[in-house]
Parts: structure tokens; C-alpha cells; sequence
């Protein structure tokens, strides 16, 4: 009753931007803000080269988020199998050009736009996995032959990721997808059985690992034992956020990375150039961030009241976290390092943008938190 | 609806694990931050503080080396350098040809320069060349828009102003190599130099002075942000020389042409006044490094311009030697002053017969005769009756075949042979070898240095040591006064006896060297001649009557010397001149003795100095 009540009151377009969970989209501007704030000292202590592109990439992004948050999430739905197969065709045009160019080609340009599509690929597969599991009921749920479906859309896209070769992605990739199966009501024990094999398989894929990625592995293990090498990145990483200290060495103040011994501080290191400027004050102040917004795609699964919008939150919420985690943990060398950039502070504009129309497809969820939706039906 | 609240509810249990294990996650990522900027916050401030801070040295100066009136003989002179910076320069080509049109570059250069610049990161200046005068220096400022990247630097570089004249003893300065940068970073500073030979060797450490210290802000590939503190270094400390420079080039110019050694030196001190050796060689040269073509020249040049002969050339003393036989001879008891010794011109022992230089002999003499007229006999038979041991005890004692107390390195110590040493060879001592030992021939060696030590011992009757420091930093050094020395522990009338025998050799009628009397009569010169034979000459062609040694080739030839005091009564200067294949000291060797002692007593540098004393008086005991 009250969700027909809404559907005739207030379902026109200012309704919608009324719904739309301007609290997250506040949050979200928050943490560009700090990476404008960053770049700004990475560059040096000017607008140019990063901070200023980047608040035009973060504006530019901010009306398409909201463009797709107005999206009616049921249209979304309807295209979840189309953007997954696009995904796969770009995965494996990446792959092509890649045989032509560098060998491990992982971008794509489109329109003068450089995209990384194993990035769009791990959306696509969300929307897909909640597209498959929307209708399931706890039942089917239960039977593993329902499951052999989504698993082989899931390995697809994760082969492919591993031939580019980018084993940190397709390993987010693989996670994020998890997340779904596990929220969606796979049974415990499927998890378990699939768990008990894996150091066999860590082991295995050791063997069967590029050099590079062999060596990275080692470094992690024993930084020390290369520290201008392979290991100084993680060496002059640690050193920067250790120099940093409670307080930090001040705005615009971080020795390491103005006198460029951190590498890539406008990318992958952005965080550590934080820890060094603002200590350990101002790490935990931007982890908090990350957290909230975090949490609020979480908090945006739980009020939803149909399975897809559950489930595509909860993948986006988790993808978002992955990559927090993994950069997190990569500039303090605590997990092997991998070209993993903080959304929303690292520069680069690819990563943004698809990390933007994630969220975009996250609000759209919450704008149409209590649509009726006619797979649910199944279950009434 | 029962059932979508079950899945829900499904989905929420899930979820909030998720959400559970999420913040466990992050919770460990927050406790090893705070493990990583807390718990170890220090230790990685000061790693990064050595990561940004890059202490370099500054070269100092390097002292000066001074005559002992002040006057530069080794100093530092203003070296105009071109530098690359490649990065700044828009195109280095353009730059270089540029560059050429002022101050012409060979290909040669041009290659070593891209070589370099190649080799280097591109914010490290390239030299494109030094030594610019300063006409080129005003060009290249001058049309500095056309040169983007040109970059004009002082340096410094080693000169000496006296070149070959003192090459042997000033010596020179070259680039370290890589063991001398292991003992002294100091050394690996760009253009820094290190002594090699003469004085700039023996004083390296304290001409070398103090390296200053510059703290820079460096970035991760080395360039220079900023400079953080700044230590100036300190100077190296002259050395004041003993020798007097103006003295040194007369000395020189009297030597001529001759591949000869001469030198001069204050009896009562031992201070070296004069250490020339002819030919030299310019010492700038190996400044920048040595070509391949001009070592080739040195090493086969037959005069040997390398080495410095005063002090590492060895000679046959010849007659010079007689005076240390003679004293061993009377300290020994063997002859005394007045014994007399008949000279029928030649010496029979067993089966040898060992001739004097005068065919007829010379009849009876006494020590005085002896000396003055060189008389071999007489030598040979004191040298016999005193034996060889006695005699190398006394030569020793004198300063022949010991190595002295110079602070010069390279010296060589040359030969007294003693039975005991024959022995170390394998072979038994011959009365023969004694016999020829009595007039200087045979095993024994000796240096010019030598010579002139041995003379000044017995002009002034103290054991001085020759040195050429005579003060470093403007501190006079020990050893300057007469006392500092010791006395020479000999009877002053066997020594009086010697150097009444030398002054006739000079000034009586019938001495061996009329040409060595002084030519201003104001002073008197007391000497002795030497021939050293270099090749033995034998019986044949001795008796055939036709021997010249003056038509031998001229390596063949002997060498000439001539040892000498003045001024007689009151002795202040001893010298020794050695011309190598000069035939007969005499003949060649007297003449230049008699002018180099002239030009010694007019300009009387023992009693003209600029008093460094007061210096040594203000820094104390």
C-alpha cells in the first residue's frame, strides 16, 4: 500500500533527485577534495599538472553519477547481460591490441578516453551476477547446478583479466564476485570445499607466474634485499609514512615525496604522500572517509527492498573497499605491489570515471530502493 | 512475502558479516599505519633524512710551494673552465658548433664530449674545455644567448713557474688513481691532484690542506635542490723551501748543455740551495696526464730526463773518494800527516800492476802532496794499509753509500763495498778491489747529493744532513741553525790536513785543477777532482800510448766531478758537480765549479734570508 502510495506520489524526476542519498554524494566530494588536496603538494604546491585536472575529471564525473543515479534501476537490470557481454568484448579487444602493442596492454582508448576495461568488466559482472540471482529463490539457491551459470560468467572475464596479464585485478575480480555469491545465499559449505584448495593453487599459479610478478612476490618478502631495485618502491613507501610520524611533516613539508624518492605520488602512492604530509593523524582522517563512504553502500544494500538492488550495491560497495584495502596495504608493504590507484584521490582518469558510474548505479539503487521489481515476485 | 523476507533476512546476516570482516580488515590496516609512522616513526625519519641530504666535499686549495725567499716555485693558477649542462641546452649540437665558431673544438674533443655526456645524467656538467684565456672567456660570455647551456667556471690548476729548472726537486701533481681515492675520499672531488714526485709528494698532506663541506637537499636522482650548510675548508700549508731559485737557474745556465748534476749547499746546516739536473722536464705536463709520444721521448732519451741525478744518479767517485781514504787512514793510525810515500807511477801487488795517472810517478810525497796532486800510488797503498773495512766506516761516516736524512723521495744509496758485503755476493775480497777502492773506482757508487754532503762534513766538521725543507705553513723547521747538528767527532788537524790538501789542488802551482781558482780574489776555493771511469781500460791499450778517452764514444767517455768548499777560511758553501761522460773532472767539472761558486758567494743566499724566525718565536716551543 504505501509503496503503490509512493510510486503515484512521488515518482517524477524531482522526487527522485529528493531521494537521491545526498549524504553519500557529500562524502564522495569530501575525498575528492582530498585528493585535489594531495595532488596539489604532489605537483609541488600547484594546481598544474594534477589537482587541477583532476577536479575537472571528479566534476565531470559527478554529473554523470547523477545522470545514472536518475536512471530507472529496473532499465539497469534490463541491460545487465548486455554490459557484460560489452565488457567481454573490450576485455578481449584489449587483448588483441595488446598482441599488436606492448604485450601487456591493459588500456583501450575510446573517443580520446583511456579506459581500462577489466575496471568496467568488474561492474558489468556484478550487474550481471545480481541479474542471475535476483529471481533465485532460497531453494534454487540451493541446487549447484543453478550455480554452474554464473561461476563460468564469472571465469570468463577473470581468464581473461589473467591473460592481460594483471593478476591483482583479476583476483579483486574474482573476490568482488564472491562477495555477491556469498550475499546472494550460496551455501557455507561451498565455500569451504572451495577454500580447502586454494594454497595447492597459490602454489601451483606460483610456478606458473611472470617473472615480474615472481619478483614482485619476493620483494614484498624481503624488501631489503633489493632496496634500489624491485624493493624500493615499497622501502621509500614505508620510509615516507614512517617519516611522517604521529603528526606529519606538514602541508606541502614531505621530503621523500617532493624530492621525488617516492615513485608515482600522484598515483598509486598518493596515500603514503598523505601519511607523510599529515601523519598518521591524517591517514586514519582519510581511511575514516573511506570507511563512511564504505559503509554507506553498505547501509544502501540493506534498505534496499529488492534482491537485484541489494546485490548490485553490495558488489559496488565491496569493489570499492577491494580497492581501497589493496592500496592501502600495497604503499605500507603489506601485500605485494600492484597498480592499484585510491579512487577518487589518486590522479588518473580512467579509475574515476569508473568508479563514478559504479556509484551512479549505487544511488539509481537507492533512488529505486522500493521500486516493485517483477522478479521478486517469485518469492512473494 | 514470507519468502522474500527470508532471503533478505538471508542477505542481511550476510551482508553485515561482510560488513564485519570489511572493518576488521580495515582496523588491521590501521594498526600497522600506527606500527609504521609511530612505532618506527623515528627510524624511517632519519632514513629519509639520509635519503635527502647529501654531503659533499669541497676541495681545498692547495698550499703553495716557496724558495726560501718566497718566491713560487709550485702554485695554483686560475683555470678557466667551459661547461655542458646538456639539459638546458635546447640542442647540444647546436650549442658545440656554436661553441666552435669562438673557440675551435677538434673531433677529438667533440667525441669525448658526447662520450661524456652520454655517460652522465643530464643536469651533471660536461667539461668542453679548460685553460681558456681570457680573451676566449670574454668571447663566450659575450655571445652566451647563442650558447643555451654553456656554462663558464673557475677552477684551479697546478703551475710551476720554474718548469724544468726545478722538476726534480719541486716534482708535480697528477690526477689520484683509485687506491689513492680509497685511502682519502678526499681525492675522488673532481679536479683534485696529488703529489707524485719531488716535494708535492713529500708534503702531499699538508699542501693538501683541509676539505671544506657542503650539506645539499638532493632528489632522488641526485640533482641539487638546495644547500642546506656550508664549511669552508682550509688551505694547504706552504712549504718553504732551502733552495734559492735565482741561484738554482745560474747554476743551470752553467751546466749548459751538459747531462750533468750540481749541488749546492750550506756546510754548517746542510740546507740544500741548489739541487740542479740537467736535462728536466716541464712537470705541468703530467697536470693533465702524460701522452703516449712524450713518455716515449723521455724514456729514450740517453740523458735520462726522468731522474733526477743529484739524487739517484750513481757514480764512480774517482779522486773525490781520496779525502775519505785519507782520513781513514789517519784516524786509523795506517799513515800519519807526515809519513811519506814513494810514487815510481805505478803499484806492483802478486802479478796486477796498478798504475797512477802520471806516467813517471811522482817521486816522495807526503798527505798534503798526495791530495794535491792526486796521486794514485799514494791512495793506493794508504787504501792497503788501512784496509777496505776501515775505509767504508769512514766514507759511511762522511755521508758516501748511506742513505741521508733528505726529505726528497727517490733517493738511492749507492755502494761502499765492505769484505762482508763480497761475501753476501759469493766471492772472496781481493787485495786488488782495495787497491782501486783507494782512488774511488771499482764497486763504489756514489750521488752528486752524497758528494756535497761529504764535502760540507768536511768543510765544516758537523754531521749535517742535507734537507730543502726550511719551513711549512711559515713555521722555520729544525735543523736551520749550526747547532742542530752535531760535530763530525774527527781531529780538527787531520781534518784541517784535508782541506789544506784540497785548497792546493785549487791554488797552488802544480795542484790538479788551476782552473778552478776563483776569479775574484776576495775569496779562496778549496776542491778536488774527480774522473770516473765507465769502462775499464785495459793494459793494451793503456801501454799503447795512443789512448784518448776524450776521442771514446761519448758514452764510453768517464764522467767528470768536482767536489769544492768556500770560502776557505771560513767555509760556508759546499758543492759537488758531476758531468756525466765529461771525461775529466779537471777539465770539464773545475771550470763550472769555479762559476758556480762565484755566482754562490756574490749572492750569499745562506745570509739572506727573510727571517722566518720571528714566525717560529710567535708559535711557540
Amino acid at each position: 500500500m504505501q509503496r503503490r502510495l509512493w510510486r503515484e506520489a512521488s515518482f517524477d524526476l524531482t522526487g527522485k533527485i529528493v531521494r537521491i542519498n545526498w549524504l553519500f554524494v557529500l562524502l564522495l566530494c569530501a575525498l575528492a577534495g582530498v585528493g585535489y588536496t594531495a595532488l596539489f603538494s604532489a605537483a609541488g604546491g600547484a594546481a598544474e599538472p594534477y589537482a587541477g585536472r583532476h577536479a575537472l575529471r571528479f566534476c565531470i564525473g559527478l554529473v554523470m553519477m547523477l545522470g545514472i543515479a536518475l536512471v530507472d534501476i529496473r532499465l539497469i537490470a534490463r541491460l545487465s547481460w548486455l554490459a557484460y557481454a560489452v565488457g567481454v568484448a573490450l576485455l578481449i579487444g584489449v587483448m588483441r591490441m595488446g598482441h599488436v602493442g606492448k604485450g601487456a596492454q591493459r588500456w583501450i582508448e575510446i573517443g580520446g578516453l583511456q579506459l581500462q576495461p577489466s575496471e568496467l568488466m568488474k561492474i558489468a559482472l556484478v550487474l550481471a551476477l545480481a541479474h542471475w540471482f535476483h529471481k533465485a529463490s532460497w531453494e534454487r539457491m540451493g541446487n549447484p547446478l543453478f550455480l554452474i551459470p554464473p561461476i563460468i560468467a564469472m571465469l570468463i572475464p577473470v581468464g581473461l583479466i589473467l591473460k592481460e596479464p594483471n593478476l591483482g585485478t583479476a583476483t579483486i575480480t574474482a573476490l568482488v564476485a564472491a562477495a555477491v555469491f556469498f550475499a546472494a545465499g550460496v551455501r557455507w559449505w561451498k565455500f569451504v570445499l572451495l577454500a580447502l584448495p586454494v594454497p595447492f593453487a597459490a602454489h601451483l599459479a606460483y610456478q606458473h607466474l611472470h617473472d615480474y610478478q615472481r619478483a614482485r612476490i619476493d620483494t614484498f618478502m624481503h624488501p631489503e634485499n633489493d632496496p634500489l631495485g624491485a624493493g624500493y618502491n615499497i622501502l621509500q613507501s614505508k620510509i615516507a609514512l614512517g617519516s611522517g610520524g604521529m603528526w606529519g611533516k606538514g602541508y606541502l613539508q614531505g621530503t621523500q615525496g617532493h624530492l621525488d624518492f617516492l615513485p608515482e605520488k600522484q598515483t598509486d602512492f598518493i596515500f603514503t604522500m598523505i601519511g607523510e604530509e599529515f601523519g598518521l593523524v591524517g591517514a586514519l582522517a582519510v581511511m575514516s572517509l573511506l570507511a563512511l563512504i564504505i559503509l554507506g553502500g553498505m547501509l544502501i544494500a540493506l534498505r534496499c527492498r529488492h534482491q537485484y538492488g541489494r546485490l548490485v550495491a553490495l558488489g559496488i560497495s565491496f569493489n570499492f573497499f577491494m580497492y581501497v584495502f589493496v592500496n592501502i596495504a600495497m604503499v605500507m608493504g603489506a601485500i605485494p605491489v600492484g597498480g592499484v590507484p585510491l579512487p577518487l584521490v589518486s590522479h588518473g582518469g580512467s579509475a574515476m570515471l569508473t568508479v563514478m558510474m559504479g556509484f551512479g548505479i549505487l544511488l539509481s539503487v537507492h533512488v529505486h530502493r522500493d521500486v516493485e521489481f517483477e522478479g521478486a515476485g517469485d518469492d512473494r | 512475502m514470507r519468502r522474500e523476507t527470508f532471503r533478505s533476512g538471508v542477505f542481511t546476516r550476510r551482508a553485515l558479516l561482510l560488513m564485519g570482516g570489511q572493518a576488521a580488515v580495515l582496523g588491521t590496516l590501521a594498526a600497522r599505519l600506527y606500527q609504521v609512522q609511530v612505532v618506527e616513526g623515528a627510524r624511517f625519519a632519519t632514513l629519509a633524512n639520509e635519503n635527502r641530504i647529501s654531503a659533499r666535499m669541497i676541495a681545498p686549495p692547495r698550499g703553495r710551494v716557496l724558495d726560501r725567499f718566497g718566491v713560487v716555485l709550485g702554485g695554483s693558477r686560475i683555470n678557466w673552465r667551459a661547461l655542458l649542462i646538456s639539459e638546458q641546452a635546447t640542442d647540444v649540437g647546436a650549442t658545440l658548433d656554436a661553441f666552435s665558431r669562438i673557440v675551435p673544438l677538434t673531433d677529438y674533443e667533440r667525441a669525448r664530449i658526447d662520450r661524456e655526456i652520454h655517460r652522465y645524467r643530464r643536469f651533471i656538467p660536461v667539461m668542453v674545455r679548460e685553460f681558456l684565456s681570457w680573451q676566449d672567456m670574454a668571447a663566450i660570455e659575450v655571445n652566451a644567448p647563442d650558447l643555451p647551456g654553456i656554462l663558464v667556471d673557475v677552477g684551479t690548476t697546478r703551475i710551476y713557474p720554474f718548469g724544468e729548472h726545478l722538476a726534480h726537486v719541486v716534482g708535480y701533481v697528477a690526477p689520484p688513481n683509485e687506491a689513492d681515492v680509497a685511502d682519502d675520499p678526499l681525492l675522488a672531488l673532481p679536479g683534485l691532484r696529488i703529489g707524485r714526485a719531488g716535494m708535492e709528494k713529500y708534503h702531499d698532506l699538508a699542501l693538501r690542506g683541509r676539505p671544506g663541506a657542503v650539506q645539499l637537499e638532493v632528489n632522488a636522482v641526485g640533482r641539487v635542490i638546495r644547500e642546506l650548510d656550508r664549511q669552508e675548508g682550509l688551505q694547504g700549508d706552504d712549504v718553504g723551501l732551502t733552495i734559492d731559485s735565482g741561484l738554482q737557474q745560474e747554476v743551470l745556465n752553467i751546466l749548459g748543455d751538459e747531462s750533468a748534476s750540481a749541488v749546492v749547499m750550506d756546510c754548517h746546516n746542510g740546507e740544500v740551495l741548489a739541487m740542479a739536473t740537467n736535462p728536466g722536464f716541464d712537470p705541468s705536463v703530467f697536470n693533465a696526464g702524460v701522452s703516449q709520444a712524450q713518455w716515449g721521448e723521455w724514456t729514450r732519451d740517453r740523458r735520462t730526463p726522468l731522474i733526477n741525478k743529484a739524487t739517484s744518479g750513481l757514480y764512480a767517485p774517482g779522486s773525490t773518494f781520496k779525502m775519505a781514504v785519507a782520513l781513514a787512514g789517519l784516524e786509523s793510525k795506517a799513515i800519519t800527516i807526515n809519513d811519506r810515500i814513494d810514487c815510481p807511477g805505478y803499484l806492483d801487488l802478486g802479478d796486477t800492476r796498478f798504475h797512477c795517472w802520471r806516467k813517471g810517478g811522482h817521486g816522495m810525497l807526503d798527505l798534503r802532496g798526495g791530495l794535491k796532486n792526486s796521486c794514485d800510488v799514494y791512495f793506493y797503498e794508504v787504501a792497503h794499509r788501512t784496509g777496505i773495512d776501515k775505509v767504508a766506516a769512514m766514507s759511511n761516516h762522511l755521508g758516501l753509500g748511506v742513505e741521508l736524512e733528505l726529505d726528497l723521495p727517490g733517493q738511492r744509496r749507492g755502494l761502499i763495498p765492505t769484505r762482508e758485503w763480497r761475501m753476501g755476493k759469493g766471492h772472496a775480497w781481493n787485495i786488488g778491489d782495495t787497491i782501486v777502492s783507494g782512488i774511488g773506482q771499482g764497486f763504489i757508487q756514489v750521488t752528486p747529493l752524497q758528494l756535497a754532503t761529504y764535502t760540507a762534513r768536511l768543510a765544516s766538521g758537523r754531521l749535517v744532513q742535507p734537507h730543502l725543507t726550511r719551513s711549512l705553513g711559515g713555521v722555520l723547521q729544525p735543523g736551520t741553525l749550526p747547532d742542530d747538528w752535531p760535530a763530525l767527532d774527527l781531529p780538527d788537524r787531520a781534518l784541517h790536513m784535508v782541506r789544506e790538501g784540497m785548497w792546493s789542488v785549487v791554488n797552488e802551482q802544480g795542484g790538479t785543477a788551476p782552473l778552478a781558482k776563483l776569479p775574484d780574489t776576495r775569496w779562496q776555493m778549496a776542491g778536488k777532482t774527480g774522473s770516473a771511469q765507465v769502462r775499464r781500460v785495459s793494459r793494451e791499450m793503456r801501454e799503447s800510448g795512443t789512448f784518448d778517452s776524450a776521442k771514446l764514444p761519448w758514452e764510453y767517455r768517464p764522467h767528470a766531478l768536482f767536489v769544492a768548499f768556500a770560502p776557505f777560511d771560513a767555509p760556508r758553501y759546499a758543492l759537488a758537480v758531476v758531468i756525466e761522460h765529461g771525461n775529466a773532472g779537471a777539465a770539464a767539472a773545475a771550470p763550472m765549479a769555479r762559476d758556480i761558486m762565484t755566482v754562490t758567494l756574490r749572492r750569499d743566499p745562506a745570509n739572506r734570508t727573510d727571517q722566518p724566525t720571528e714566525k717560529l718565536a710567535a708559535a711557540g716551543p
